[in-house]
């Protein structure tokens, strides 16, 4: 089949008006112009409203005295779907299992907050955070003393009883 | 020291003042344009850079001149570095005409507050300003880019059929002032007691519209129109070479702001008070004449000078303003309109309007009507009627409508069936 030309018919001459529509435009143009009401964020000193569920960059909580709660039980990296969890665990006298090395790759990461959904012990979180900006790549790759030292809110999971957040 | 040296400093530090005054202002205008555009669009705009922004232009210009200039390997050299600094010099240099307060007197010698008093006047301007198209088609000439180039064609062809209306706009108010230089006609709206956009409306409108044509700005920024032609004239250019035309722009708009201020609302005049009314009169100052025709000589002072200087640069900052109003409100004309628009509108409703107000100013004359009040009214009544009747025909949009309900007219006036245009 051909291709067909949708020809957009103008209004006819006489029901146009330039010079009305343009004055129209003009008072709509003004009106904006003196409205003090205006959308943008004044970034730094106004902060903007981060939704609860809001998944930034992690977190790792960590008891009172300072050791963090992860079990290395292994779940946070095995469903990580971009892999950028690594974690080597230990196991101390008592045999409670510890992580050795606990690292984020913070570029890696695509912040689906599943490593926060899967933790048993709700260890690791993702964090209501957006300020991440650093001068060297390297400082993207968080390890677990970063992870602790880490102060913003976490993340509330998706309760599928209260879908909306209600 | 001898008068010459005297004349030198003076028309020296005048000099220095007024350019480094107008470059300023395109500085703080590039700024405002930014603001305004931010506020029309309920956004701040650039607010960083020192106060409100202030500082953003010193920004714009340190990053321009650390920014790297590229060459396109095709460019015609000398032509492409000729092109920025053609479109802005005649730009600045226009305003060397226009007289921008009342004479300041220091002891008793009387400075005119305007560059250089030529007698020339309007001639001047129009000479000049025309050379600026020079520069944008050099530039995009020698850019050696289709985009350029077609860029630059528009605005040749533009320009050049604008220049026409514009002349012709100038023609009235030359007919009202009886002179070309520009004290000359802010003397004679201070004599008529009536600022030109009243007598000459409809040539006031002619002049508006051909000027915002002139110096490329929104509804007829057919040389840029970067949505059509990438970058328009300046697709190739980066850096100083490319500031150069933004400045250009900008201190067109100024001058041609000047300009709509000096010739249609009385310059430096400050309404409703003829205190301020000075004149250079046979070697005189004078501020009117007294029933008998002698003249009376005018008051001078320091503080008029500043009020005055005032009154014009609020003058001309409204149409910079407005300027930009419009640039935010209106969407691009197309091409072939605004080639309709110049030529099938403007150019014949011009020369009739020359006509009118000639024969109108004749009959005046004939009837003996004295320069001043009554002749002011006659004439505000003629164009009035004449701005009204050009805006009912403009408005029923048989001047500015879309390419396809014309041929619609067309095919039905010729009683043929309208076949659907191949494509667009």
């Amino acid at each position: 089949m051909p291709p067909t030309v949708k020809v957009m018919r103008r209004p006819e001459g006489a029901r146009t008006s330039y010079l009305r529509a343009t004055l129209k435009g003009m008072a709509l143009t003004f009106k904006h112009l003196v409205n003090p009401n205006k959308v943008t964020l004044q970034y730094p000193e106004e902060q903007p409203v981060l939704s609860p569920r809001w998944r930034g960059t992690h977190r790792m909580e960590v008891h009172a005295d300072g050791r963090p709660k992860c079990v290395a039980c292994g779940l946070c990296p095995t469903v990580c779907p971009s892999n950028c969890i690594r974690l080597v665990g230990g196991e101390d006298d008592q045999g409670n299992r510890f992580p050795i090395v606990y690292e984020i790759d913070e570029f890696r990461c695509i912040f689906c907050g599943m490593c926060q959904e899967v933790c048993p012990v709700e260890a690791i979180h993702v964090g209501v955070h957006f300020e991440n900006a650093e001068y060297t790549r390297d400082r993207f790759v968080y390890d677990l003393d970063r992870l602790m030292e880490q102060e913003h809110p976490t993340a509330l999971l998706w309760d599928p009883s209260d879908p909306r957040s209600e | 020291m001898n008068e010459q040296t005297l004349f030198l400093i003076e028309k020296s530090i005048i000099v220095l003042t007024v350019f480094f005054s107008v470059m300023l202002v395109v500085a703080i205008t590039t700024l405002v344009e930014r603001r305004v555009a931010g506020f029309i669009q309920d956004r701040y705009g650039p607010n960083r850079v020192g106060p409100f922004g202030i500082l953003q232009p010193a920004a714009d210009g340190l990053k321009n001149f650390l920014k790297e200039e590229t060459m396109p390997a095709a460019a015609a050299q000398p032509y492409f570095w000729l092109g920025p600094v053609i479109s802005l010099a005649p730009a600045l240099v226009t305003f060397a005409v226009v007289p921008f307060a009342a004479p300041l007197p220091i002891g008793d010698h009387v400075v005119p507050m305007i560059v250089a008093d030529v007698p020339i006047g309007i001639l001047y301007i129009l000479a000049l300003s025309s050379l600026g198209v020079y520069g944008v088609v050099l530039g995009g000439w020698a850019s050696n880019n289709k985009f350029s180039f077609l860029g630059a064609l528009r605005a040749s062809a533009q320009m050049v059929s604008y220049e026409v209306a514009l002349g012709l706009a100038v023609v009235v108010v030359l007919m009202m002032a009886g002179n070309v230089t520009l004290t000359e006609m802010v003397w004679q709206q201070q004599q008529l007691n009536f600022w030109f956009a009243f007598p000459i409306s409809l040539a006031f409108i002619l002049f508006v519209i051909s000027a915002f044509a002139e110096t490329g700005r929104m509804p007829f920024d057919m040389p840029e129109a970067e949505s059509e032609l990438v970058g328009g004239f300046h697709t190739e250019y980066s850096g100083m070479k490319y500031a150069m035309y933004p400045m250009g722009e900008y201190s067109h708009m100024i001058t041609s702001s000047a300009l709509m201020a000096t010739l249609f609302f009385g310059g430096w005049d400050i309404p409703f008070w003829t205190g301020d009314d000075a004149f250079l009169f046979q070697g005189e100052w004078i501020r009117g004449f007294a029933e008998g025709g002698a003249p009376i000589a005018a008051e001078l002072a320091w503080w008029k000078t500043l009020f005055t200087f005032a009154a014009f640069a609020a003058k001309t900052y409204f149409f910079v303003i407005f300027y930009i109003w419009v640039r935010w409100t209106v969407p691009r004309f197309r091409y072939d309109q605004v080639m309709q628009l110049g030529w099938k509108v403007m150019l014949p409703v011009a020369l009739a309007y020359v006509m009118v107000v000639a024969a109108t100013i004749l009959a005046l004359d004939q009837l003996e009507v004295s320069y001043g009040f009554w002749f002011g009214l006659v004439l505000t009544a003629v164009s009035g009627i004449c701005t009204v009747l050009f805006l009912w025909v403009l408005d029923r949009g048989r001047t500015i409508s879309g390419a396809a309900s014309q041929a619609h007219e067309r095919f039905q006036s010729d009683g043929k069936a309208l076949s659907a245009p191949a494509g667009d």
